[in-house]
């Protein structure tokens, strides 16, 4: 099995390198750290805009577990993306500047913000229970529900700014897949943010829950084979070695949960086999796509035969 | 502003010598990167990074070439010291969240390692795999340019080195028209071959502040064919992303409407506890 270095021999690819060596550096972001970020941010911001039209139909058992599940992604991604710095402590630097030419300073802002808001909407709607009910309580719940509303903006942009964060570089299979990688990655979200609802949530208030996880496990995957069809000789290392097994297994994990969450309704084997299925899934596509970004660099023909081609058609 | 600051260098009179190695290595005092060499080569660093800002590729070719005065044919081989581009559109700069990466008075692309908080970004943006995050340091280093030099008004150090004026330094404009002149005289005499690399200001990266005389296809030398500037396409990227934003929304609120009138979902009718 081809997996790693030059896995195209340079004969059959018909192109010329030097000693087969890399022509970009392959991107530095570590296991589990980048994976499980994509993952938790896509979750948190699809249970941001969960809570909002929860909150809105007045389901509001699912308003609270969406709340949580939106806090507790966004803080520990961002836990997480800190400690994959090379320099932790300097983390703050990300908000030294804003620049719309760097998608990591706009996600900076935007995770930031993310944060920042679904920590207040979900703190709110703990503590509001705890206070007695002629207290401060009204405004507090009227705090977090502004808090609320403003991540239904900030959540989709969380979920699907990674995408171009990951496109924005030389790396050919993510650079060349900007158009489906943010409906990948929505599709994704949806999926793992629907999945953990489905989970926390008494079945009898889930159905958007299911709902939501049963139409991004369908966007998944249509995106993924979109991507694939279009990226061509490109797409490759999304098909091989082991990316191409992770993004296998994540294929057959969202199209099977995504079927089993349409038909569960109440019943809890089905509920709990079809949540575990899509964060699976979910977790699976973020480490195939980081891996085959890893694979397209690491081997020149990706980065040396699609420019050669443009400069044959161009002359 | 002064002048943009360029480097030229004329990989035909390379002798692969590395001295530009050592004095780069000298005068910023990098780390040693081993002493392992590459296939059968004299090459020991392999390819840029953040400890080897001056890289001396050796490329041994079996095709033959012609001697004057001899029917016969030798080997030939190709030697040419690689460097950061100095690009005019830099995707290292661009994509920097930090601000650690700026652009000098002399053009040049310099990252400030007091800023540097090593997310490691600029690493896969870079279109020719130069800038890298050193292990145990955390943070992003590649060619300065000697910035601290030019400062000083002084040439860089790999320059000052070169025995045989490989690498030259100057005001760009003045080194694009001496290279011209260089690649017409030794196409005239019979180096059809020789052609110039990252030149041009109509490339993928708006021209290099470093270019190069080259006697092979780029990718020969590790350098990429037809390199573009990815933030070049970051207004379509987010255009994309927008449109798949407003998609998950929409998705959200179909499946909570259609959710919400299902018969058995009595838990969306109001007064749910608070
Ligand atoms: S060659 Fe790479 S590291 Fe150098 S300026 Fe251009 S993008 Fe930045
Ligand atoms: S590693 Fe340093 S120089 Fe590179 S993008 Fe991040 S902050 Fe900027």
């Amino acid at each position: 099995m081809r997996t790693e270095g030059a896995a195209v021999p340079e004969a059959e690819a018909g192109f010329r390198s030097y000693y087969g060596k890399p022509v970009i550096k392959p991107p530095v972001w570590h296991e589990p750290h980048m994976p499980t970020y994509l993952y938790l941010g896509g979750m948190s911001g699809v249970s941001s805009s969960m809570a909002v039209m929860a909150r809105l139909t007045g389901n509001h058992r699912l308003a609270r577990t969406a709340r949580l599940a939106a806090a507790a992604g966004a803080a520990v991604g961002a836990a997480l993306l800190a400690a994959e710095l090379g320099r932790p402590e300097r983390f703050l630097n990300m908000l030294r500047v804003f620049k719309p030419t760097s998608p990591m300073s706009v996600g900076s802002w935007i995770l930031a913000a993310q944060s920042g808001l679904s920590a207040a909407a979900a703190s709110a709607d703990l503590t509001g229970g705890l206070l007695p009910a002629a207290g401060g309580a009204p405004l507090l719940a009227a705090a977090g529900d502004a808090a609320l509303l403003a991540t239904g903006l900030t959540g989709p942009l969380t979920a699907t700014y990674t995408a171009v964060l990951v496109a924005d570089t030389a790396v050919p299979a993510w650079h060349e897949a900007y158009r489906e990688l943010p409906f990948l990655f929505a599709g994704s979200a949806m999926a793992a943010a629907g999945a953990v609802a489905m989970l926390a949530t008494p079945r009898a208030q889930a159905a958007p829950a299911r709902a939501v996880a049963a139409l991004g496990a369908a966007v998944e995957t249509a995106a993924g084979t979109v991507m694939e069809r279009r990226l061509g000789m490109v797409g490759r290392p999304y098909r091989e070695g082991r990316a191409g097994r992770l993004m296998g297994t994540a294929r057959m994990l969202t199209a099977g949960g995504g079927l089993l969450a349409a038909v569960a309704g109440r019943s809890r084997v089905l509920t709990a086999l079809s949540g575990l299925a899509l964060t699976a899934g979910s977790l699976c596509t973020r480490f195939g796509v980081l891996e085959a970004g890893r694979a397209s660099a690491a081997d020149p023909a990706y980065t040396i035969v699609p420019q050669r081609e443009r400069l044959s058609a161009a002359s | 502003m002064a002048e943009r600051m360029g480097f030229f260098t004329d990989t035909s009179v390379c002798i692969g010598c590395k001295a530009c190695e050592v004095a780069c290595k000298e005068w910023n005092q990098l780390p040693d990167d081993g002493f392992v060499f590459e296939a059968t080569s004299y090459d020991n660093t392999g390819m840029l990074g953040a400890s080897t800002w001056r890289h001396v590729a050796f490329i041994e070719q079996s095709r033959p070439v012609r001697v004057e005065g001899d029917e016969g044919s030798v080997d030939r081989w190709l030697m040419s010291s690689d460097v950061c581009k100095h690009c005019t559109h830099a995707a290292c700069l661009d994509v920097c969240p930090t601000g650690a990466l700026f652009r000098t008075e002399f053009d040049t692309v310099v990252v400030q390692s007091d800023i540097c908080n090593g997310c490691g970004y600029c690493v896969p943006a870079c279109p020719y795999g130069v800038i890298d995050r050193r292990e145990g340091d955390g943070r992003a280093w590649k060619c300065t340019m000697c910035y601290d030099r030019q400062l000083g008004g002084l040439e860089p150090a790999c320059a000052k080195a070169c025995p045989t004026d490989s690498i030259q330094f100057g005001p760009l404009d003045e080194l694009r028209e001496r290279a011209e002149e260089r690649v017409a005289r030794l196409r005239a005499d019979g180096h059809e071959e020789a052609r110039l690399y990252g030149e041009s200001p109509s490339d993928g990266v708006g021209g290099a502040g470093a270019f190069f005389l080259l006697l092979d296809e780029p990718e020969v030398y590790g350098l990429p064919p037809d390199p573009v500037v990815t933030t070049r396409d970051l207004p379509a990227m987010w255009r994309w992303a927008g449109a798949a934003a407003l998609s998950m929304a929409g998705a959200v609120a179909l499946a909570f409407l259609r959710g919400g009138a299902l018969p058995n979902h009595q838990a969306s009718v109001r007064g749910g506890t608070r």
